[in-house]
């Protein structure tokens, strides 16, 4: 039972690595750079959903829906401004300009007087709760954690599967030139992914608000989606899911089985191993240059 | 203007270009030599670090900026270095020894990471090396009989023939000896078949390979020279400070090199040092803006997170080539002068050009 217990909790955390891992999923396949800044907007959506909800007075759910419309805009105006006039060049300078917005990102709201430096708890409504399910506690925002991942993967699986706007991104990630030639407007999609990406980062950081607090420096959990996005492999959306799951599990795992000092670096020691083992992740495909 | 007709290739790889070189940078050794006797002994501290820094970037720039592979845990290496100069100071042993242990500890630990990037590049690397840097991060937390875990390590000053390096000169010149000789020896790397075939690597691995280049031998020994030069600027960061601490080695160290070498201009010697400059002298220059700048942004703890994100995203986008290349731009304008063209240095309009496999 305690092993269930563990899993669980480790589920739950794993929803968050592989939500953000998402957005890192989303932006390489489109833009074939990682975004180091995917944190840090997770960061600003809470923000923005805490600023919603204690300064403008709004209702939980009126919130979150402004914070991640407010996100998704972000993203899509950040890729105009800074990302689409450094396209095409070495995909070094953007993970280079992505580190940089995630310390202006971080600098900015510490900057905020009286706001930026302290902890925040976001008021939400099921705080605190939970279930008793046999001798299982769960915790209530844990579940809503799961839960709401499980509907935006199946959303995001009907979008990309169904939708015209989905297969264009899809038709576009597979090959810019060919989908540019065949009428589909690359940068404006490159655009939308972005915003597509800050958008499910602000739902991240919503989600994990009530789990942890909210913070200038909550956006450092950015790191260990790295090691999920890696395991799921890299251009694979279910991958990053699959993978934030291994990883949250692993960590919850070692956190209780392992001595000390474990817990911080399992997500690290896999995502090493994996990179040996098989380094194009569990959902990676192969490909060849040719020359 | 200066014209150099070349007739021959040593005359190509030699390393000073021309008479004015050798000029400028003698004139660049004097002024440094007489340095502790012309400056305040706080800005010889800070000349100090950025010598420091130097022999740290010119290791990260070989990597990053010669070979292409891209580290984002260097700090471990920094780190390294440091804690086995610590640890070998404290069991006596003298200065000379104990550097070039330190070098060489750290570039037994750079080819240990070398190894499995010889399986994955790009994006990988960058991870595979995050996750590295995390991991020594956490041994240097954890492993306390040696480190001294989070309470952190006393380091004692370097002893040498029976001389005790600790005041201000004296160490300075000890960091400006190594930092000569690190940038000759990668100088002469560089001109050498082992660094045309580093720079061959980055340019292109598929065609570097089929030049006969052995990708996994270069590659690794780029991370082990790389990982010394870092593993000896540890030592001295280490003596510098007389007390080392896990979290001096933490990623946002490891990010501040990276950031060094970028801003300095990767792909070139100069630029390790530019971006040592840089990185030392921001925190003094936004210290001094604060005395103008209105006390709520003044005095707002996130500015120099800000200042330094800003600077960097200015950089990637307006001056890729960083301090460096902004150098070539200004010396070629006063060279070319009636004739310079706007756009000179411009690359190509480089829209969906893709470097993923495909």
């Amino acid at each position: 039972m305690q092993l269930l217990q563990l899993i669980i909790s480790g589920i739950a955390q794993g929803c968050i690595y592989g939500l953000i891992a998402l957005g890192f999923v989303l932006i390489y396949k489109a833009t074939e750079t990682v975004s180091f800044v995917q944190g840090e907007l997770m960061m600003l959506g809470a923000f923005i959903g805490l600023a919603c909800m204690n300064f403008l007075g709004f209702p939980f759910w009126l919130a979150v829906p402004c914070a991640i419309v407010a996100m998704a805009l972000f993203g899509v105006l950040s890729e105009r401004v800074v990302i689409r006039p450094i396209l095409g060049q070495p995909a070094f300078s953007i993970v280079m300009l992505t580190i940089g917005m995630g310390y202006v990102g971080r600098g900015l709201i510490t900057m905020v007087p009286n706001i930026g430096t302290e902890t925040h708890t976001l008021p939400v409504p099921y705080k605190d709760q939970a279930w008793n399910v046999g001798a299982l506690v769960l915790n209530v925002e844990q579940m809503v954690v799961i839960g709401s991942t499980a509907v935006l993967s199946l959303l995001l699986y009907a979008m990309f599967k169904y939708s015209k706007l989905g297969i264009a991104m899809q038709a576009a990630s597979q090959n810019q030139l060919a989908a540019y030639y065949m009428g589909i407007p690359v940068k404006r999609l490159n655009g939308l992914v972005w915003g597509l990406a800050a958008a499910v980062a602000a739902i991240a950081g919503l989600l994990l608000a009530p789990i942890t607090f909210v913070h200038a420096n909550m956006g450092f959990i950015g790191l260990k989606a790295f090691p999920a996005a890696v395991v799921g492999g890299f251009g694979s959306l279910p991958g990053a899911i699959v993978g934030g799951l291994i990883i949250g599990i692993v960590e919850s795992l070692s956190g209780f089985y392992l001595p000390d000092g474990f817990k911080d670096t399992a997500a690290y020691i896999v995502v090493l191993l994996m990179l040996v083992v098989k380094p194009n992740g569990l959902f990676g495909e192969r490909l060849r240059k040719k020359v | 203007m200066r014209f150099i007709f070349k007739t021959d290739y040593n005359q190509d790889i030699r390393l000073a270009k021309h008479g004015g070189q050798v000029f400028w940078y003698s004139g660049l050794l004097v002024a440094m030599l007489l340095a502790p006797w012309g400056i305040s002994e706080y800005w010889l501290a800070q000349l100090t670090l950025i010598l420091i820094y130097g022999i740290v970037g010119l290791g990260l720039m070989l990597l990053a900026g010669f070979t292409g592979q891209f580290s984002i845990g260097h700090a471990a290496f920094l780190g390294v270095g440091a804690y086995t100069e610590a640890v070998l100071t404290g069991a006596g042993v003298p200065f000379p020894l104990s550097i070039a242990a330190a070098g060489a500890l750290s570039a037994a630990v750079g080819v240990v990471v070398g190894l499995p990037a010889l399986r994955v590049k790009g994006v990988y690397l960058g991870i595979a090396t995050l996750s590295f840097g995390f991991i020594v991060e956490e041994v240097f937390a954890r492993w306390e009989s040696v480190t001294g875990g989070n309470a952190g390590k006393h380091v004692k000053s370097p002893e040498m023939f029976g001389w005790t390096l600790d005041s201000g000169p004296q160490f300075y010149f000890l960091c400006l000896l190594l930092a000569i000789a690190a940038t000759l020896a990668i100088l002469n790397l560089l001109r050498s078949p082992t660094g045309r075939a580093f720079v061959a690597i980055r340019d292109s691995e598929v065609s570097a390979q089929s030049m006969g280049i052995h990708l996994a031998r270069y590659k690794t020994m780029s991370f082990a020279i790389s990982a010394a030069l870092a593993g000896v600027g540890g030592a001295l960061y280490a003596h510098n400070l007389h007390f080392i601490s896990p979290e001096q080695f933490n990623i946002l160290q490891s990010i501040d090199l990276l950031l060094m070498v970028v801003i300095g201009g990767l792909g070139s010697v100069h630029g390790a040092f530019l971006g040592a400059i840089f990185l030392i002298s921001m925190p003094q220059v936004i210290a001094l803006a604060k005395d103008w700048l209105p006390s709520a942004i003044g005095q707002a703890p996130g500015l120099q997170g800000a200042v330094y994100g800003l600077v960097l995203i200015a950089f990637v986008m307006f001056e890729p080539l960083g301090l460096y290349g902004r150098w070539l731009k200004v010396r070629t304008y006063l060279q070319l002068f009636p004739f310079y063209r706007r756009g000179l240095f411009k690359r190509q309009k480089s829209f969906q050009k893709s470097e993923r496999l495909r």
